[in-house]
């Protein structure tokens, strides 16, 4: 209890401030209710100013402004839209599954928040410091996939249908090389605690584990269902996927889930692959919300540029691609480990010189295995009509 | 090596990215609009019509419904009908046009305005009462001599109707001086 | 252990997002692979052609504005060609070249519009769209200045056109002349060698050579195929053989081919209308060169049948008409490119995925004001 309290300051505060009244159970009980209430208000507060982020910059990258009406450089755009999709009629289908129907925008979120209870997102700020947080990450977002399948399935809608069947192939598809890609991470820290895992960076991460970083962050973003893999909403061809028939606040809740679901990869990728909160001379928390944000910058411009694939293209992508790189990935990175267990600086630089090239000629590799198909070709030009006058 | 065409798009979103926006704000600031610009608001000059229906004949709808009195009044130009009714339906307006380019006498012009937007069908009408009432600022659309002679419906200046002919307005004596020449 | 599986039938339409406009298809899916396709349509019939016959000659030129709304100019034109050839009308030089600039660049608009669909259907959430409408507006902005409207243009009359372009055209034509190659060249770096892109469209939609002349279609989508069919170098109408221009043509006659066709017609058309400017006769002057050859309003064409077609952005867009004398058309018949092209829709469909769909529906870039008419 001690060193909990010693290592995790932001609860230690909180319950000290609660001791001092109340028996140490209950000053336990209301610390922990508190930081719970802080993390979903503060990540629904992040989610929010991603919506606004999100929209305000797809619009500069489409050379327009975004929305600006509602308050101050319409900051309170997501509010109005928040007003409006309350008061929003809730309809069921007929042929729906009532109970699946209401239940799957419930089961949809609550992965979101649950993953981000082992994100340290300060220096000694952290709702629990988990020692399997990894495995605990990638079993927990798992879940969504049976809302996402019982939100379909229930709409009694095709599209719906072909939203889930999509979803549930590539979300299961992308959780073997998400977590293999964070096999070498845990090979070089030797530990699965997030905590840890910031501590034990003495670069970031992505210097050393370039490969691991880009298949990642590719599974991540097919985890979020952001474009390029945005095929279980698809809107050009599936309407809106699995959430076709909802409407009102519970089309809201499958909207909040996945911008906050957006922030929590975010969070999690600066976290493993960013050195967390460290950074110099600014304190910790805003050093975690800047690189958060660049990430989230990242994850909007690749939605701003990218078309999507298609579903087989997507799955190959992630078993002939994607997959043989986090295995490649491990082997070399296991491969150092083996060769220097207690690395100098010279031998951590060693190791990010030969990742960096494995990355490149792994890549190389495999676009050359791939074949010239990608390659564009341009059309001739004709001097006249070989057919001649017409008849 | 893949990726590299996915790199050169995004480059060149970054740098649509730091372009100025195209759109405009629109109701405070909105788009140049062009002398020519079809617009909704007709503008009707009641002294330059003779109420010969013309443009009735030439619209492809039939929307433009207008009754006349023979027994009208006695212009400075001559006899004329009296217009009694002038209402021009905008809601199957398809702002083609060809009502001002069928009227002989430079009498009806397309308007240059665009927000006459109505809760009601029915006040998308334009009765002769407003059409008397409303602001003459013509667009230049099949009115050359108006671009010639610099007008521009931009300028917020109305036209008035001596200065909307394709030829020079000209003054009672010479008219009546042409009149008696002539029979 | 096997199990036991059922096709699935999807009403894809009216109302869906990509099928631009209220086009239906029914589709049944085995999985996501296309097995079977009906296409619906109707849902935007006008009855123009009879339409035509209730108005005068003369009336029936906004009437082909509705036909393809994205390019209007060219159904302008395919119809006073028509006419003209009716009622053997000469019509004026300098209106000739007018309208060739006009449906120009009308082609590039058309294009522009093509291209940045297809890229939505394709999940580009609108960048690629909003950069090709970003060029489109200022084509429309010139066509506000040439006629006063920016969709429905109405410009084109019998024997010329219906005014000369004002003064302020001229620089804005020279401004956007210098402006486009570096925008065409933009969308070629962000859209043609996109890896993803190219997946999508290469290899999908075949349309073989034979097929597409067997089938009729005209247009971008025959060029693709690899045919150099293009009415301005093959039937040259208007002044369109005092031009120095390419066709490109695709080799494999796929979605991509068809796609980059576009983007390359764009560079051509842009020849086009600067060799226009060049050669106008009178200059960028105004008002000092008939523009129109003097025909009545209420013409009365001897008795007869005349058509005319002009290659439209979208390929080949003819008029079909029959005068008894009146001054209104018997029978007006138009054979609209969008339509025809959806002929070897089902061979291109079936076997794809659904995703394939649109990205072939968009490929072909149809328009249901035309389709439907």
């Amino acid at each position: 209890m001690e060193s909990f309290l010693e290592r995790n300051s932001f609860f230690s505060h909180l319950y000290r401030f609660f001791d001092a009244a109340t028996p140490s159970w209950l000053a336990y009980l209301l610390a922990a209710s508190v930081i719970v209430f802080v993390l979903v208000n503060g990540l629904m507060l992040f989610t929010m100013a991603l919506i606004y982020m999100e929209r305000r910059l797809i619009g500069r990258f489409q050379v327009r402004l975004g929305p600006n009406r509602v308050g101050p450089f319409g900051l309170l755009q997501p509010v109005a839209d928040a007003i409006k999709i309350l008061f929003k009629e809730d309809l069921v289908p007929v042929g729906a599954d009532r109970i699946t129907f209401n239940l799957a925008p419930v089961l949809f979120i609550f992965p979101v928040f649950l993953s981000l209870a082992v994100v340290p997102f300060g220096e000694r700020y952290f709702l629990a410091d988990l020692n399997v947080a990894v495995l605990f990450i990638m079993g927990v977002s798992g879940l969504s996939t049976i809302a996402i399948l019982m939100a379909g399935w229930s709409s009694a809608n095709r599209y719906a249908m072909f939203g889930a069947v999509r979803a549930v192939a590539q979300l299961i598809s992308y959780e073997v090389p998400m977590v293999l890609s964070l096999v070498g991470v845990l090979l070089l820290v030797g530990s699965m605690s997030m905590v840890t895992i910031v501590e034990g960076q003495r670069l970031p991460l992505i210097l050393l584990q370039p490969l691991g970083f880009l298949v990642f962050f590719m599974a991540a973003l097919a985890e979020l269902n952001r474009t390029p893999f945005d095929l279980v909403e698809a809107e050009s061809e599936l309407v809106a996927g699995y959430h076709t028939e909802y409407s009102g606040m519970k089309f809201g809740m499958f909207m909040l889930a996945e911008f906050a679901a957006s922030v929590v990869s975010s969070a999690i990728i600066v976290t493993v692959f960013f050195k967390g909160w460290e950074g110099p001379l600014l304190p910790s928390h805003l050093w975690f919300v800047i690189k958060l944000f660049v990430v989230l910058f990242v994850l909007i411009w690749i939605r701003a540029t990218l078309p999507r694939l298609r579903i087989d293209q997507i799955m190959a992508f992630a078993w002939k691609v994607l997959f043989p790189l986090s295995l490649v990935n491990i082997a070399a990175t296991a491969v150092e480990v083996l060769l220097w267990p207690q690395p100098t600086t010279a031998q951590i630089w060693a190791m990010v010189g030969i990742n960096w090239g494995v990355t490149f000629v792994s890549l190389a590799l495999w676009s050359w295995l791939m074949g010239p198909t990608l390659r564009p070709n341009m059309p001739q030009l004709l001097r006249g009509a070989t057919t001649g006058k017409a008849a | 090596m893949y990726g590299i065409g996915v790199l050169k798009g995004m480059a060149v979103t970054l740098k649509n990215f730091l372009r100025p926006s195209f759109t405009v704000q629109y109701p405070e600031e909105s788009l140049p609009q062009h002398p020519r610009f079809r617009g909704q608001d007709f503008v009707w000059y009641e002294e330059r019509c003779t109420g010969c229906a013309s443009c009735a004949k030439y619209c492809p709808l039939g929307i433009i419904r207008i009754v006349t009195d023979p027994s009208g009044v006695a212009t400075p130009q001559g006899d004329k009908y009296k217009v009694l009714a002038f209402d021009i339906d905008l809601g199957r307006c398809m702002y083609c046009g060809l009502c001002v380019e069928g009227c002989p006498y430079d009498a009806l012009h397309m308007g240059s305005g665009f927000e006459r937007a109505r809760y009601r069908r029915q006040e998308l009408v334009i009765p002769v009462e407003e059409l008397r009432r409303m602001p003459k600022r013509p667009s230049t659309w099949f009115r050359p001599q108006m671009e010639t002679k610099g007008y521009d419906p931009r300028m917020g200046k109305e036209l008035p109707w001596q200065e909307a002919g394709r030829h020079e307005a000209p003054d009672v004596e010479k008219m009546k001086e042409r009149w008696v020449k002539e029979r | 252990m096997t199990l036991r599986t059922e096709p699935v039938t999807v009403n894809i339409g009216p109302q869906h997002p990509s099928t631009h406009g209220v086009f239906r298809l029914r589709v049944t899916f085995d999985g996501e692979v296309i097995q079977e396709v009906e296409p619906v349509f109707g849902y935007l019939h006008r009855g123009s052609e009879k339409l035509a016959e209730e108005r005068t000659y003369s009336q029936v030129i906004t009437l082909t504005d509705r036909l393809d709304y994205v390019a209007s100019m060219t159904n302008n034109q395919a119809y006073v060609l028509a006419l003209e050839k009716l009622c053997h009308v000469q019509p004026a030089e300098r209106g000739l070249y007018l309208r060739v600039i006009a449906a120009e660049l009308q082609r590039i608009a058309s294009h522009l519009v093509a291209t940045g669909f297809l890229l939505q259907d394709l999940g580009a959430f609108g960048t690629p769209l909003m950069y090709c409408f970003r060029e489109r507006e200022r084509i429309l902005d010139m066509f506000e200045m040439l006629c006063g409207a920016r969709i429905t243009h109405s410009y084109l009359r019998i024997g010329g056109v219906f005014q000369d372009a004002p003064e302020e055209f001229w620089p804005a034509l020279r401004i956007f002349l210098h402006d486009m190659p570096p925008y065409i060249d933009e969308y070629e770096q962000l859209l043609a060698e996109n890896e993803i892109l190219v997946a999508r469209t290469k290899g999908v939609g075949l349309l073989s050579q034979e097929m597409a002349i067997a089938s009729s279609t005209s247009g971008p989508v025959l060029r693709a195929s690899g045919v150099p069919w293009d009415l301005r170098k093959a039937d040259p109408y208007e002044v369109y053989d005092r031009f120095d221009f390419d066709i490109p043509v695709g080799t494999a006659g796929d979605s991509y081919d068809r796609f980059i066709v576009r983007i390359q017609e764009m560079r051509q058309s842009l020849r086009i209308v600067q060799q226009a400017v060049d050669q106008l006769p009178g200059g960028t002057s105004v008002g000092k060169v008939p523009v129109r050859a003097k025909v009545p309003f209420f013409i009365r064409p001897p008795v007869g049948d005349a058509y005319a077609h002009v290659e439209a952005p979208k390929g080949e867009l003819g008029f079909y008409l029959v005068s008894d004398g009146s001054i209104a058309p018997y029978r007006c018949k138009i054979r609209s490119p969008s339509f025809i092209n959806l002929t070897p829709l089902k061979e291109m469909l079936i076997g794809w995925k659904l995703a394939d769909l649109v990205v072939i529906l968009g490929s072909i870039d149809i328009n249901m004001g035309e389709v439907d008419r």
